[in-house]
């Protein structure tokens, strides 16, 4: 399982502090999914693809990723004309505004969030409200999760061996069913031993971060373009008549 | 399961946003540090459930088993929920920042509802396990559903077929989700009934 395939590389974006990205995908994320104006859904498409081609995301894994995300969206465009209560003209200009907003949102968090890994944006949330029994929620999860998956590969590749083919059959989902559980058993289990190795350890309930992450000068600019950006679009989008 | 960013009308995802926050501070509020650890573990486990396709028909459906971590920790299924659905953002961009109230709100909801009603059926026996588990798993994917197709109703009402579609695109969902949870739960009353909190 490869996951975090966006968070190595080395650009503009990959070098800022997950705080500052944090918040300036939050704000402008906001301010694009409330708008509701064409031009500025439209300017705010462009403004966070240039942001996404400033982040240097791997194309091929780029474009498989985006393809995922328009499935809705294409599913929209074939059903809102046709059934969108208005006449057809409507429906598709709804569908049209919605695509620019889901994709434009979407450029926003590849070039802001999913530049960063998951253990800096823990400690980023952290930093910036989220309670702390959450972020060892997030933190630890993310931590296990990998676990998890190879265990249950292992357990699914040892029913294959067995001459397992999996079909539309209730044999099928109770084989599933059994090697989820046996999944959840282990890691049940392993939450234990996990937990009394900590409390062994001095485990108080706070994590202590490896890589504590300060905000520079150019962190500071950063984060003051991309909120100049949100305000910009949120005027236009207050006001559509005055450009 | 998710909705994407740029659909949802601004009261829906305030909505959203608020009862998810209360939710998750409750389930926050009744955990304390020795379970954290076992609610961060399937927390993982769920997001794991999530990439595990079953076949049906000519397609396949993946896992959710939101109605069986409520039968296993009740309340705290709606934070394990909520921080699966951060990393699955984060992952695979599903969902995204602003809409991660509703979707939380949509999964974790149906889920703490059906875990909290069913849970005492458990302890009662067999054929009646065999139903809770079911209905937990079969009823938290209908109650999502149905938020869902009533997030996408309130934003706009010329989603109204739309949100039929959604509707009835899950109910085979529905019955392979009772199905699995069924086994899921005879399988841990038989292995460790411990992880549901019931004595045999």
């Amino acid at each position: 399982m490869n996951v975090e395939s966006f968070a190595s590389g080395n650009s503009l974006f990959h070098r800022r502090d997950a705080r500052v990205k944090l918040i300036g995908a939050m704000v402008l994320s906001l301010v694009l999914a409330l708008n509701t104006d064409m031009t500025v859904a439209v300017a705010g498409c462009v403004f966070s693809a240039i942001l996404l081609v400033l982040s240097k995301p791997d194309p091929q894994l780029f474009l498989k990723r985006i393809a995922l995300v328009n499935i809705f969206t294409l599913f929209l465009f074939i059903t809102l004309p046709l059934t969108y209560s208005g006449d057809s003209s409507s429906g598709l200009a709804i569908a049209t505004l919605i695509a620019l907003k889901t994709n434009a949102i979407f450029f926003c968090f590849l070039s802001l969030i999913a530049t960063s890994n998951a253990a800096s944006l823990g400690y980023a949330l952290q930093n910036i409200g989220m309670p702390t029994k959450l972020t060892f929620l997030f933190l630890f999860s993310y931590r296990q999760l990998f676990i998890i998956n190879q265990e249950y590969k292992r357990l699914q590749r040892a029913a294959r061996l067995r001459g397992f083919i999996p079909g539309s059959n209730l044999h099928t989902y109770r084989t599933y069913s059994n090697l989820f559980a046996m999944t959840l058993v282990k890691s049940w289990n392993r939450a234990d031993r996990v937990h009394q190795a900590m409390l062994l350890r001095g485990f108080s309930g706070v994590l202590i971060p490896l890589h504590r992450q300060t905000a520079g000068l150019a962190d500071y600019i950063f984060l003051s373009a991309l909120l100049f950006i949100a305000l910009l679009l949120t005027f236009f989008s207050l006001f559509p008549n005055f450009s | 399961m998710h909705i994407s960013e740029g659909i949802l009308s601004a009261p829906v995802l305030a909505g959203g946003a608020v009862l998810t926050t209360v939710g998750t501070a409750i389930g926050l509020k009744k955990l304390d540090y020795d379970r954290i650890m076992s609610v961060s573990l399937l927390s993982a486990t769920f997001f794991v459930a999530s990439l595990i396709h079953v076949p049906l028909g000519p397609g396949s459906v993946h896992l959710l088993l939101g109605g069986l971590l409520g039968l296993i920790i009740g309340w705290g299924a709606f934070p394990a929920i909520v921080v699966a659905l951060m990393l699955q953002a984060l992952f695979f961009q599903y969902g995204g920042i602003v809409v991660l109230g509703v979707n939380g709100l949509i999964i974790a909801g149906p889920a703490v509802f059906c875990g909290l009603i069913l849970h005492p059926w458990l302890k009662k026996n067999s054929k009646q396990r065999a139903i809770a588990g079911f209905l937990a798993g079969f009823c938290s994917i209908l109650l999502s559903a149905i938020l869902m197709a009533m997030a996408l109703y309130f934003s706009d009402h010329g989603f109204l077929k739309v949100a039929g579609l959604v509707l009835i695109s899950h109910l085979p969902v529905m019955l392979i989700e009772g199905l699995i949870t069924m086994f899921v739960v005879n399988f841990l009353v038989k292995v460790q009934p411990e992880i549901l909190s019931i004595e045999t």
